[in-house]
């Protein structure tokens, strides 16, 4: 099984390397957010450095989210879902698969890059190892939520517009705790309680969102 | 129950009990409203605004009251194969919309004058807009399927994930507000509201929750007639 398992891991992120596409878009969709929000709200640096956690945290979750609804419609459309329903794995284990596929090609990536680009928007240096931390942990989230997104809306010929209106609201405790995390490392309380808390969410979504993207690709695979 | 799943056991129920429930409606609203509008005192300090509460706090309770209903009838829908089920969670998500939208523009009323903004990133107006946020995306999926077999059995799944992630967005959106705004008090604590107040503010609860059944019953009729041209124009189609 977990040669299995290995195989179909090591296929995506080989797909996602050569077809490229998805982590370039999400990176430079992260670019063009850093440029644009200066631009919209002013070059105050003070400004700025107390906006820069969020502002990462929130162009990461977009930038997610773009990806989103590519996780499963090629698979869907050349009917290699339909081979991996025959597999020695079981479907909720493909779907984990996938998920975390597109965390190590996307997610994990973008999570990596995004707190030092946020010193272009005066972060501080400090806050650095933090939302790290917390971006590395939630990223996780966001790949395994975005695939409960993509897996519903496989068949869909426009479901980008779709995914964002499901998936955002399930998003919103992974950006309250990814955010706090790092300010409250500027304050006197310590942010452990929040990545922890983050930790939580992510362990949470491990075990819904492989069970709620198998039901749904099963639906159209039927 | 199962013998309610029968849409045409289910049709004469609901015909037969349609007008009754109007009646109530009709009644709890008078009853409600009289109460909430003339005879209930103005606050001491809110004044005459309070009365908007009669008509806000209700529409709260329903949008939340409906997305649990929506919940359940999906996963009745998922356990049993019950085929009314998705109609019913189906027929639920733009009234429940309706009552979110209803609590979030009466507040806004409401906070105009009290609070001197018409909306403020509170814990409990963020959890409610995020809920409203949860029926579009529910009613999104009912609307971008066209096979309404496949569209019931995606709907059902979001509207799951949705009710578990309920819970976790209204205690992170809580954590949030007390980090930022432990200020904004804002509490109506239940036992400690005046009778005078409380009679009024049940009935209208009541006049809500009716309203809501005479509705919820129209949609599920209409819906189940929907479904019957829809079956009555594909055979005609593969006949003719």
């Amino acid at each position: 099984m977990s040669a299995a398992l290995k195989a179909l891991l090591a296929r995506e992120i080989l797909l996602a390397r050569k077809q490229g596409g998805g982590l370039g878009a999400a990176l430079s969709f992260l670019l063009a957010v850093i440029v644009l929000v200066p631009l919209s709200v002013g070059p105050d640096l003070a400004l700025l450095s107390r906006l820069a956690a969020g502002l990462m945290w929130l162009s990461l979750l977009l930038a997610v989210l773009l990806t989103a609804d590519r996780m499963f419609q090629q698979d869907l459309e050349d009917g290699s879902l339909d081979l991996m329903t025959m597999c020695a794995l079981p479907f909720e284990l493909v779907t984990l698969a996938k998920a975390v596929a597109h965390w190590l090609t996307v997610s994990l990536p973008l999570a990596l890059i995004a707190p030092p680009l946020g010193l272009m928007m005066n972060l501080d240096v400090t806050s650095l190892p933090v939302l790290w931390l917390s971006m590395i942990t939630g990223s996780l989230a966001l790949s395994l939520l975005a695939s409960i997104g993509g897996a519903i809306t496989a068949g869909l010929r426009r479901g980008g517009l779709l995914v964002s209106i499901l998936i955002l609201p399930l998003y919103v405790p992974v950006l309250i705790f990814g955010v706090s995390a790092t300010t409250l490392m500027m304050g006197p309380q310590s942010s452990t309680p929040s990545l922890l808390i983050l930790l939580a969410i992510t362990l949470v979504a491990l075990v819904v969102s492989p069970l709620a993207s198998a039901a749904a690709l099963r639906i159209y695979l039927r | 129950m199962q013998k309610f799943a029968n849409p045409t056991v289910f049709l004469k129920l609901a015909n037969a009990l349609l007008p009754w429930v109007w009646l109530v409606t009709l009644l709890l609203f008078a009853f409600g409203l009289y109460g909430a509008l003339v005879t209930s005192p103005p606050d001491y300090q809110q004044g005459e605004t309070v009365r908007i509460m009669y008509v806000h706090v209700p529409a709260a309770w329903m949008a939340m009251f409906t997305y649990g209903l929506m919940a359940f009838a999906s996963a009745i829908a998922l356990i049993f194969r019950h085929p009314l089920a998705d109609a019913a969670a189906k027929t639920a998500a733009p009234l429940g919309a309706m009552f979110c939208f209803l609590a979030l523009a009466t507040g806004s009323l409401w906070g105009k004058p009290m609070w001197g903004t018409w909306w403020v990133w509170d814990a409990r107006l963020t959890s409610m807009f995020v809920l409203m946020l949860l029926y579009l995306g529910y009613i999104a999926i009912w609307q971008s399927l066209d096979d309404p077999h496949r569209a019931a059995s995606l709907a059902r799944i979001m509207a799951l994930v949705g009710a578990l992630n309920l819970p976790i967005i209204k205690f992170s959106v809580e954590w949030w507000n007390t980090l930022h705004q432990p200020a904004s008090v804002f509490k109506m604590g239940g036992p400690a509201i005046d009778s005078s107040m409380l009679w009024p503010l049940l009935f209208m609860a009541l006049a809500y929750t009716s309203l809501f059944v005479a509705l919820h019953l129209h949609a599920l009729r209409t819906e189940i007639a929907s479904r019957k041209l829809r079956q009555a124009r594909l055979s005609a189609i593969r006949t003719s």
